[in-house]
């Protein structure tokens, strides 16, 4: 247990962030002039540091792939970002989203993490708003709420279904000021190659400007990474194209510990895949299930007409259709954590109720929703006997003013009315709970490496709630790594610039041209996507939404002998000194082939079922997962000892003062 | 569907570029467009060739990146859709298909289908802000009610993602309706107004030194923005400046 430290301030849970605040060492404005931040990856996360720590005072370098820091993936997410703000009056608190983001968790987050983060949470709604943040309003000009799954109060906070976009605007606006200001310099269109260590401290990164092929140098005191999640080690999810691991993997290959790789969240509501050019996967909101019902067939023949087209399902009587996540957990119904929605679909599928050609789609319906909307709009517009047109037209009316931009993206992408005939749904990759190991002040295990948002692995557990993750983006961002940072850059004030022509920078830029090198000299016969697509099969065959240690044994020797393969003969043509989109691809999917190794690997190590990792061999009679508090009680942190499936285990007990630790249930 | 495509080719910025045929079978109409060239890069890296380059990133329509003049439009023939989101349904087996860059002065091609778009950051720097410290400690969210359609009104102007089809659309390659956007959206809040007069003044004077033309009110870029910004916020950013200029 010695070498990793979580550094959880002493006292009563409630006062554990203030008294850290008022111990920790400051750096006073004058020096924090001489001190360079550089902050890779500019969503929520990313984006809300390199704001704040320019306006403390730093001289901040930030660094994306994309052409903008507003083009970061925080931008697609949709819904809402929670709140403490008790603003219905209906009962919430602090202490209750800290509690229901650890149930949801499955008891597998740090108490002090999660209560910071639904302390600031609040300050973020504040901050948002005076920084011109459009969320949506009451007639009486307050701002309205909405719920989300796992939790019975309202107090998620949206921008129609652009939230993420808003939020990430927001954060974009406060950079913009301070790139003004010139105290951020942007470096976009850049990606970062490597970590530098000096001393054993992280001194700086080897970038690449992807326009011109460049090969960079940049120093500093310190280094944030808030690169976000991994998915797309399953080739299909619902991350951008970019979406990368390599900041945080190659931290990982110079000594910054990965905590529970193989937390991944399914998100149960996503648009079904069509065929095998399909590149991405798109979300269909989780606010959805606010009046969405969920159901599929109740007799398999009817299941069987639907998928042949001879059955509509509108045709369907009521008393056939099987709405199994009300019927299974009355208590929560449409809207249980994600998780559990996502393998109660896959359940009903594998059942061989699916209703949609590959069998492996659900029906979200808005018909009983449209129905009681259209009736209390008819009664409060004074139509006192409405008929059953006038009662769906208003239903209608109702229910584009909440999820229209969500109806016309479904629209377009599956050519169907969700307004006329249900939605098809089904499970997809989303969200990455585990990342990189961080102390309490988001600190990796190399010292002066930072990581924030979702590159960390800090608060959400084995499963993330529902619009949780732009909470702790932007509390990261905004709130905590500028407060904490400063206690490690106070022993830096007298330092000065760090060179960047000294031997380990020499090194790591070698390494870094050695490597892409090696990745051109592939032999030639596989696209860089052949490999990625081969990888997120096994990725989602075998470590996807239910695993068993017999398959996941086999993943980790097929993914070894891939990335064999791939270092072997990828193809890639074009130069290294140029702009070359499949040499940026390879540089990531390289990557990808060492991570899912340990990902699965770790999945092995977990002999129980928690959160968004289902083993098949752990789990009740009834289904539900089966946790194992006994053993498995812990963050699972690797470390990196060449060849992923050598990675050194290092556990933090997760140590529970004032939870009780419960058998999670939403029945 | 078998298609025959006509596509942009450019080495880089200082290399002139052309058009090159290209012909593609098996497309599907429910694949995207981006998909569709996905498979046409596919076939181009396993024959040794360089791959058709073009910016996209989050393939759902919000995050901005994608681009592309299809057949001489911003995002292709559908309306309300980015590139990404547009579906080779809307297609039919022996089309031709002309793909080149968004074109304007402001936006220099970079490689391919690859476009800079750096002046829009640029635009964005010089006054699209409120200037709040990130602290937390500002007054609480529900102190200053606003008025719902103000709310809504500023959220529709926010909702643009920064692509440049407003530039790509319109002859003059004008930026009046993304930069108008931005100016609306702070016009419509309280919290905007405070420093209404200078970003304004700021966010159109970079708009100028940019390179983009002037706005003739010929309504191309509301028709071609795949995400419906109106052309009321231009109405209002000039109102808005001409009432910053008289301010002085």
């Amino acid at each position: 247990m010695g070498i990793l430290d979580s550094k959880i301030p002493s006292g009563p849970l409630a006062d554990k962030w203030t008294k850290h605040k008022n111990d920790i060492d400051l750096v006073n404005p004058a020096n924090k002039r001489n001190i360079d931040i550089i902050v890779v990856g500019t969503g929520l996360a990313g984006g809300a540091a390199a704001a704040t720590l320019a306006e403390l005072g730093y001289n901040v370098k930030t660094f994306c792939y994309q052409d903008s820091p507003r083009r970061a993936h925080s931008i697609a997410a949709q819904g809402g970002i929670n709140a403490a703000k008790n603003y219905q009056g209906d009962g919430d608190s602090n202490y209750r989203l800290f509690y229901d983001t650890i149930k949801g968790g499955d008891y597998r987050s740090r108490e002090a993490n999660v209560y910071r983060l639904a302390e600031v949470s609040g300050n973020i709604i504040d901050q948002c708003v005076a920084q011109g943040v459009p969320f949506a309003r009451e007639y009486g000009g307050m701002l309205d709420n909405r719920s989300f799954g796992g939790v019975l109060v309202s107090r998620t906070f949206y921008a129609k279904g652009q939230t993420g976009q808003q939020l990430l605007l927001g954060a974009y606006s406060a950079m913009n000021r301070q790139i003004n200001r010139g105290k951020i310099q942007a470096f976009n269109r850049h990606e970062m190659m490597d970590l530098v260590l000096v001393d054993g401290k992280a001194r700086g990164i080897i970038a690449r400007d992807l326009v011109s092929g460049e090969i960079e140098r940049h120093s500093a005191h310190a280094v944030v990474l808030a690169t976000g999640g991994y998915g797309n080690v399953f080739f299909l999810s619902t991350n951008a194209m970019g979406s990368n691991v390599m900041a945080a993997w190659r931290a990982h290959r110079k000594g910054a510990f990965f905590a529970n790789p193989c937390f991944t969240q399914i998100h149960p509501t996503c648009i079904p895949v069509t065929g095998d050019h399909q590149s991405k996967l798109t979300l269909m909101s989780e606010s959805l299930r606010n009046d969405g019902r969920i159901w599929v067939p109740a007799k398999k023949e009817d299941a069987i007409a639907i998928r042949e087209g001879k059955l509509k399902p509108t045709e369907l009587a009521e008393e056939d259709r099987d709405y199994y996540l009300e019927r299974r957990y009355p208590a929560f119904g449409n809207l249980v954590p994600r998780d559990v929605a996502s393998r109660a679909a896959k359940e009903r599928c594998d059942a061989g109720f699916g209703v949609n050609k590959t069998g492996e789609a659900v029906f979200l319906d808005f018909a009983s929703a449209i129905e009681r909307y259209g009736k209390e709009k008819a009664l409060t517009s004074g139509i006192k006997n409405p008929d059953k047109a006038t009662i769906t037209k208003l239903g209608e009316e109702v229910v584009e003013a909440k999820y229209g931009n969500l109806f016309q993206m479904y629209e377009k992408i599956v050519d169907q009315n969700p307004y006329k005939t249900p939605m098809m749904i089904y499970p997809a990759v989303h969200y990455t709970m585990g990342g990189l190991w961080v102390d309490y002040n988001l600190q990796t295990t190399i010292p002066g490496c930072y990581a924030a948002g979702e590159a960390n692995f800090s608060d959400h557990g084995a499963n993330r709630l529902g619009a949780s993750a732009l909470m702790q983006g932007l509390a990261d961002g905004y709130f905590v790594l500028p407060y904490t940072i400063g206690d490690y850059l106070s022993d830096d004030i007298r330092t000065g610039a760090i060179p960047t022509d000294s031997k380990e920078f020499d090194e790591a830029e070698q390494q870094v041209r050695d490597r892409m090198e090696k990745l051109m000299g592939g032999s030639g016969i596989h696209s860089v996507d052949y490999y990625h697509k081969k990888l997120g099969k096994i990725m989602w065959n075998k470590c996807g939404m239910a695993r068993n240690e017999k398959e996941l044994k086999e993943a980790i020797e097929e993914i070894s002998a891939l990335r064999k393969d791939f270092w072997e003969n990828v193809k890639i043509p074009g130069s290294i000194d140029s702009k070359n989109q499949e040499l940026e691809k390879a540089g990531r999917v390289a990557d990808f082939l060492e991570l899912g190794e340990l990902f699965a690997k770790d999945a092995l190590h977990r002999n129980e079922s928690c959160g968004g990792h289902f083993r098949e061999e752990y789990q009740t009679e009834e289904g539900e997962a089966l946790r194992d508090d006994k053993n498995f009680k812990y963050v699972a942190a690797w470390e990196y000892k060449g060849e992923p499936k050598d990675a050194e285990l290092h556990k933090e007990d997760l140590v529970y003062e004032n939870i009780e630790l419960k058998t999670r249930s939403y029945k | 569907m078998k298609l025959y495509l006509k596509i942009w080719r450019q080495k880089d910025a200082s290399t002139p570029g052309k058009i090159v045929d290209y012909t593609l079978d098996g497309v599907e109409g429910d694949m995207s467009f981006l998909e569709m060239l996905d498979v046409l890069n596919e076939e181009l890296v396993s024959k040794g060739e360089e791959p058709v380059e073009f910016d996209h990133d989050c393939r759902e329509g919000i995050c901005g990146t994608c681009s592309l003049q299809i057949n001489g439009e911003p995002h292709g023939p559908d309306r309300l859709v980015t590139t990404c989101q547009l579906h080779m349904r809307k297609f039919n087996d022996g089309d031709t298909i002309v793909i080149e860059p968004f074109r304007a002065k402001a936006f220099p091609v970079i490689k391919d289908l690859i476009v800079d778009r750096s002046a829009f950051d640029r635009i964005q720097q010089a006054g699209g802000y409120i200037s709040v410290n990130t602290s937390g400690n500002t007054v609480d969210a529900n102190t200053i009610p606003i008025n719902k359609y103000d709310a809504d009104e500023a959220m529709d102007a926010a909702t643009c993602i920064g692509c440049g089809a407003c530039v790509a659309a319109c002859k003059n390659a004008s930026a009046m309706l993304f930069t108008s956007a931005k100016v609306s959206q702070f016009a419509l809040l309280p919290q905007g107004r405070v420093e209404a007069v200078e970003r304004v003044q700021n966010m159109v004077r970079q708009m100028d030194l940019e390179g983009f033309g002037n706005c003739t009110n010929t309504g191309a870029c509301e028709v071609e923005c795949p995400k419906g910004i109106s052309l009321t916020n231009i109405a209002r950013m000039n109102r808005e400046y001409l009432s910053a200029t008289l301010k002085g």
